[in-house]
């Protein structure tokens, strides 16, 4: 068990406290710098308390009246990360709770190699295959679009796992018990299975939402067009290539804002998630 | 309600020359209301013949008929049949009345009636209170109910019960017991009930298959399977302690086994001479284990004594009699009863 003695406690504490002040600096010093002025800003040293300009700054990024590199809205951006990302993680959620569902109940020739070709794209990620699959989305007209920047990031061999191991932990006799009570398959996927998996479903949310809202490298390219920018690339297109001034309080304003969502997405579904990670329902 | 027809039932797992056969053909002919008992090993098969008249195993070869249906290729919720599991299988997500009712939404059933029949099967098995409760909220005993009550709302032809007894408590499974009893005599629904716990099956059945390596030795009601066991198999399996099977009684006839009972040799002043090896005390009665005075061979005979008989001294020389009308013959090479 853990032990709980004074000097180790204490230290303990210390080395948590030190790591939560090195993330949380950064953090801190963008939500002053977004609220003075640029000029303020741009000061050496730069303020370390919080200014009067918040809602200044914060009401430009939101419209895209700033002095930046771009005049996309925030409001735009966000709304773009937030469907993305929502789209993402609703496909991948389906799709995988419906591949697993077909590689544990059903038996069909070359099972086994369908599973393991599902878990090998694990070694795929978006930015090995970002070639092909750029070609492929151009094909199909899909730049700037919002099935451009989600449909290529769905697929998901990591929840089909983690459904996969979940459903071999339900008894067979349920399955049966199913049978007889005249469940068909997918009335048993629906009836039984899914809600089930629930708490499953929820920790991937939190997982796969973070993943959807962080994209980088794929908008980067996906995304050609301003109003078609999800927030983290935004912030790039933002700051530009130097060679005018940039309001920084601005892109500071946008950063803090585009942590918003994913933090209040795991704050809201902390109980959940922790539970989908950690408990087994008999 | 309905009789059941086992007509040369095989199971085969795989095909070909290394098909695994677990069920040799299996025949039996239920009558309609009749509470049939399947008894055995573990690995006898008695739960794949079980799971086949379920449907929920394919049946290699052979016909199965429920009333005049053969359900040979019939889903499960085809066969009109109800099942309970050994872990009673309830859905954990779904309240007691959903888990009774699912069946029934399936099936279309009116609400208002799946209302009625789920609180008459629950009054029946005195659920009621926790109709609104999940199956997690539940002791063993009242899942065990919850099960019996899914089975029962679907008023099927034929009840069939997995072990439902071997995950509860002996006091409960008593209880239990006599309860499915009482459930049979008021619904008279064909059931069957497999278990490898004798007691279960001899109080329980009206007649029971007794299997073995996925063979029917026996199929009988209980007082003949004790009385006149069909095979060695069937004669060690049924009673406790087993029968005696001896090769080396004194007056023994070469490839016949005698089988007698423990409570039916007594201890005589003549007879069979038997040393004593051991005495064991079981409250009402005593069991002694004796082993020939005339061969030098490890044949132990067992004798049950009531307690109040004076206890022999280990090693001393006694005498013990069977009862004539209580032994059995067996043929040594086939095992059959002769």
């Amino acid at each position: 068990m853990v032990e709980r003695r004074g000097t180790l406690g204490l230290l303990a504490h210390a080395v948590m406290i030190i790591g939560v002040l090195i993330i949380l600096f950064p953090v801190y010093l963008a939500f002053v710098a977004s609220t003075h002025t640029p000029a303020e800003v741009m000061q050496a040293p730069m303020p370390l308390l919080p200014g009067s300009h918040f809602w200044e700054s914060y009401s430009a990024a939101l419209t895209g009246s700033g002095h930046t590199s771009t005049h996309a809205s925030v409001a735009r951006m966000i709304w773009i990360s937030f469907a993305t990302a929502c789209i993402i993680t609703v496909g991948k959620i389906s799709i995988s709770l419906l591949s697993a569902f077909a590689v544990v109940y059903f038996r069909f020739p070359l099972r086994g190699v369908f599973f393991w070709l599902i878990f090998i794209t694990l070694m795929l990620p978006v930015e090995v295959r970002i070639g092909p699959t750029y070609q492929v989305v151009a094909d199909l007209h899909m730049i700037n679009t919002y099935a451009g920047l989600a449909i290529p990031l769905i697929a998901s061999a990591t929840a089909t796992f983690l459904f996969r191991q979940f459903f071999l932990t339900v008894p067979d006799e349920l399955v049966e018990a199913a049978r007889i009570d005249g469940a068909g398959p997918l009335r048993f996927f629906k009836d039984v299975l899914v809600p089930l998996s629930i708490n499953s479903i929820a920790a991937l949310f939190v997982i796969q939402f973070i993943y959807g809202w962080n994209q980088y490298l794929w908008p980067l390219i996906m995304a050609t067009s301003e109003d078609m920018y999800p927030i983290v690339v935004g912030i790039l297109g933002m700051i530009g290539q130097g060679e005018s001034p940039v309001d920084w309080n601005i892109i500071m304003a946008t950063a803090i804002l585009a942590m918003l969502p994913p933090a209040l997405v795991v704050v809201l579904m902390q109980k959940w998630f922790v539970k989908g990670l950690v408990e087994t329902e008999k | 309600m309905a009789s059941i027809a086992l007509n040369n039932v095989v199971k085969r797992y795989g095909t070909g020359p290394k098909a695994n056969q677990v069920i040799h053909g299996v025949n039996a002919d239920i009558a309609d209301g009749e509470f049939i008992v399947i008894v055995g090993p573990s690995g006898c098969g008695k739960s794949t013949l079980l799971r086949m008249v379920a449907g929920l195993e394919e049946i290699s070869s052979g016909e199965i008929s429920i009333g005049s249906r053969v359900v040979n290729n019939l889903e499960p919720a085809e066969r009109d049949i109800a099942m309970v599991f050994q872990n009673y299988a309830l859905y954990p997500h779904m309240s007691v009345f959903d888990n009774m009712a699912y069946g029934l939404k399936i099936a279309k059933v009116p609400a208002d009636e799946i209302r009625a029949r789920v609180d008459k099967a629950a009054k029946i098995l005195e659920i009621g209170p926790f109709l609104q409760r999940k199956p997690r909220e539940l002791s063993g005993g009242q899942r065990q109910r919850v099960a019996m009550g899914r089975a029962i709302v679907r008023q099927p032809q034929v009840f069939l019960f997995d072990e439902p007894l071997s995950n509860l408590d002996a006091k409960l499974r008593a209880q239990t017991r006599l309860e499915i009893q009482k459930l049979h005599r008021e619904l008279g629904i064909t059931s069957l009930f497999v278990t490898h716990d004798q007691v279960e099956a001899m109080t329980l059945a009206h007649r029971m298959i007794v299997m073995n390596a996925g063979v029917m030795e026996q199929f009988g009601t209980p007082e003949e399977v004790y009385t006149r066991p069909a095979t060695t198999f069937v004669a060690s399996f049924i009673g406790s302690p087993p029968m005696n099977l001896l090769k080396n009684a004194p007056d023994a006839k070469p490839g016949v086994i005698t089988g007698i009972r423990p409570e039916h040799l007594d201890i005589t002043p003549s007879g069979w001479a038997l040393q004593v090896e051991a005495v064991e005390m079981l409250g009402a009665e005593r069991l002694v284990y004796g082993r020939w005075a005339h061969s030098a061979t490890d044949e132990l005979v067992i004798i049950r004594t009531e307690e109040a008989h004076a206890v022999p001294a280990l090693g001393a020389t006694i005498h013990a009699t069977p009862r004539p009308d209580r032994i059995h013959h067996f043929d040594a090479a086939t095992g059959k009863r002769i």
